[in-house]
């Protein structure tokens, strides 16, 4: 009786000082603290202005909501940056949870985790005004003499073969930055892009930059769905699927990305 | 009959031989044994060394290595003949032409200075951005004069050393000969001097073929692009062994032959 008192009264003062739930108790990198990576930079609209602290942009505001289900408070979140490589390399990982737009596939899951996807993009195309001035539309038979490019790290590679199959091989680059310069630079005519950084390239990094049109996410059979990314075998897994199941099944999740993505409708589908 | 000492020396000899092996061995066993012992081997293996994975990947990345080879084979007859072109403009020596051996050392001291990677993002995206049409903004003309630039610099100073290593009484000679100033140049200096600079400017070809693939960042997908889209489809760093595999089938004989080249030429001068 005495020992039940002990447990209780241990774990009524423990409760506070791990603001947090049993699933995530030590598992986590740093006891107490929940570390999370994002991409250095981090882009519009999934992180405003580099600053994933702030909470602001899709990615930051669905970290923290995941973070609350876990129990972290807010202050009990640390960021910190990664590249994709430093994401999939074997050994041990600096973050508990990164999260950079991660698109899901198989053969990534052989070496680190996913969680449930948090979002399911649709393919956009990115060109400019003066292209589509020289005639070219929203159709296969004309996307496929355009000159692509693509960022070399993202599945938009695979889904360019795979969804229009243009008569001349990519171009690939390192990041979305020097796809837009080789745009300006007239090298190359039209980028794949999920819509989101599809909208923000076109909108401000491009001068003249449009928006040709979107495959809109079933299109593929295997659509691009974003996922956290944790180790293998990661024991938070179970934890991070429970917490975002959580924001899905009462709306959050819908809501957050109505703030933060609301504008990805209205671009024409491609047929 | 072997002499004493000949029968002592090969004693030594075999001794020797068997020493190197029992190291060599040792040291192989060493890391065969010990490495997969260590406790992450196990994803290592996985991450950099999938046999499944290698024999998926290597035909495409061998496909993409013919861009490589394509771009080395323009390239270097065209960084060969800008290089001489550079190294004899900063060896002139008449005043009168003293602007364009200025323009040369500044352009020497100019491209030997800068990253390449640097000259192939400004070049390669930046003179294409001044709005220059098809096909003249294609970032492999670009990209293959970024590397032309830096490496005829890199390769002028060699030649210039070779120029600079024949003495002057050979320049003397020729002229009270009657040679004129290019004869002399052409008939008596660059043959020697280029001779001796082959073994140098063969390690600069060999840095050449691996300096290739940074033309990846301005788009091409050679096989360092390749390796990395599979890298990143996969999640898996087995592509890129399957690169360097491929560069060192080319590089490794050709660093032989230079070492061939260099112990030739100093037999040659014994």
């Amino acid at each position: 009786m005495k020992l039940l008192y002990v447990t209780a009264a241990s774990l009524a003062l423990s409760a506070p000082a791990f603001a947090q739930n049993d699933c995530a108790a030590g598992q986590t990198l740093s006891e107490g603290t929940l570390t999370i990576a994002t991409g250095n930079p981090a882009f519009y609209p999934w992180v405003l202005d580099d600053a994933p602290a702030s909470g602001e942009g899709f990615e930051a505001a669905v970290a923290y909501a995941v973070a609350a289900n876990m129990g972290f408070e807010p202050d009990a979140v640390e960021w910190t940056r990664s590249s994709f490589d430093q994401a999939i390399q074997p050994g041990a990982k600096d973050f508990d949870i990164n999260i950079q737009q991660f698109s899901i596939t198989p053969e990534r899951e052989e070496v680190v985790d996913f969680s449930i996807p948090y979002y399911t993009s649709a393919m956009a195309v990115l060109t400019t005004q003066s292209v589509v001035d020289t005639g070219a539309e929203a159709t296969l038979d004309s996307l496929k003499t355009l000159t692509w490019g693509a960022d070399a790290n993202t599945t938009a590679v695979a889904m360019l073969a795979d969804l229009i199959a243009p008569q001349t091989g990519p171009m690939l680059y390192n990041d979305n930055v020097d796809v837009t310069a080789a745009m300006q630079a007239g090298q190359i005519d039209a980028a794949l892009f999920d819509l989101p950084t599809a909208l923000y390239l076109s909108a401000v990094v491009v001068p003249d930059g449009t928006l040709l049109g979107q495959f809109p996410a079933d299109r593929t059979e295997s659509p691009d769905q974003f996922g956290m990314l944790m180790a293998n075998d990661s024991p938070l897994k179970p934890c991070v699927d429970a917490a975002l199941q959580e924001l899905i099944d009462d709306g959050t999740l819908a809501a957050i990305e109505t703030q933060w993505l609301e504008e990805t409708t209205g671009v024409p589908v491609i047929k | 009959m072997p002499t004493r000492r000949e029968i002592f020396e090969r004693r030594q000899r075999r001794r020797a031989n068997l020493i190197a092996a029992l190291s060599t061995g040792a040291v192989l066993l060493a890391v065969c044994v010990l490495v997969p012992l260590s406790p992450g081997w196990e994803s290592v293996q996985r991450a950099f060394f999938n046999g499944a994975i290698f024999a998926r990947t290597f035909p495409g990345l061998l496909e993409a290595f013919l861009l490589d080879v394509a771009i080395f084979a323009w390239c270097a007859p065209l960084i060969a003949i800008l290089a001489l072109a550079l190294a004899i403009a900063r060896d002139l020596r008449a005043p009168a032409l003293t602007p364009v051996r200025l323009a040369a050392t500044a352009f020497i001291d100019i491209f030997r200075g800068l990253p390449v990677i640097l000259v192939i993002y400004l070049v390669g995206f930046g003179i294409p951005g001044l709005g220059l049409p098809r096909p003249w903004n294609s970032p492999y003309l670009w990209g293959s004069l970024s590397l032309i630039l830096v490496y005829a610099a890199y390769t002028a100073e060699v030649i210039r050393s070779g120029i600079s290593s024949i003495h002057d009484s050979q320049r003397a000679a020729a002229l009270s000969l009657g040679l004129t100033e290019t004869d002399t140049m052409r008939y008596v200096v660059l043959p020697q001097a280029i001779r001796r600079v082959i073994p140098a400017n063969m390690n600069l070809f060999i840095a050449l073929q691996k300096d290739v693939a940074l033309l990846s960042f301005i788009g091409p997908v050679e096989i360092f692009r390749q390796a990395g889209v599979y890298k990143s489809l996969l999640a898996n760093f087995t592509p890129y062994v399957g690169a360097a595999l491929i560069f060192l089938a080319v590089t490794i004989p050709a660093t032989r032959y230079a070492d061939h080249l260099m112990n030739k030429q100093r037999r040659q001068q014994q």
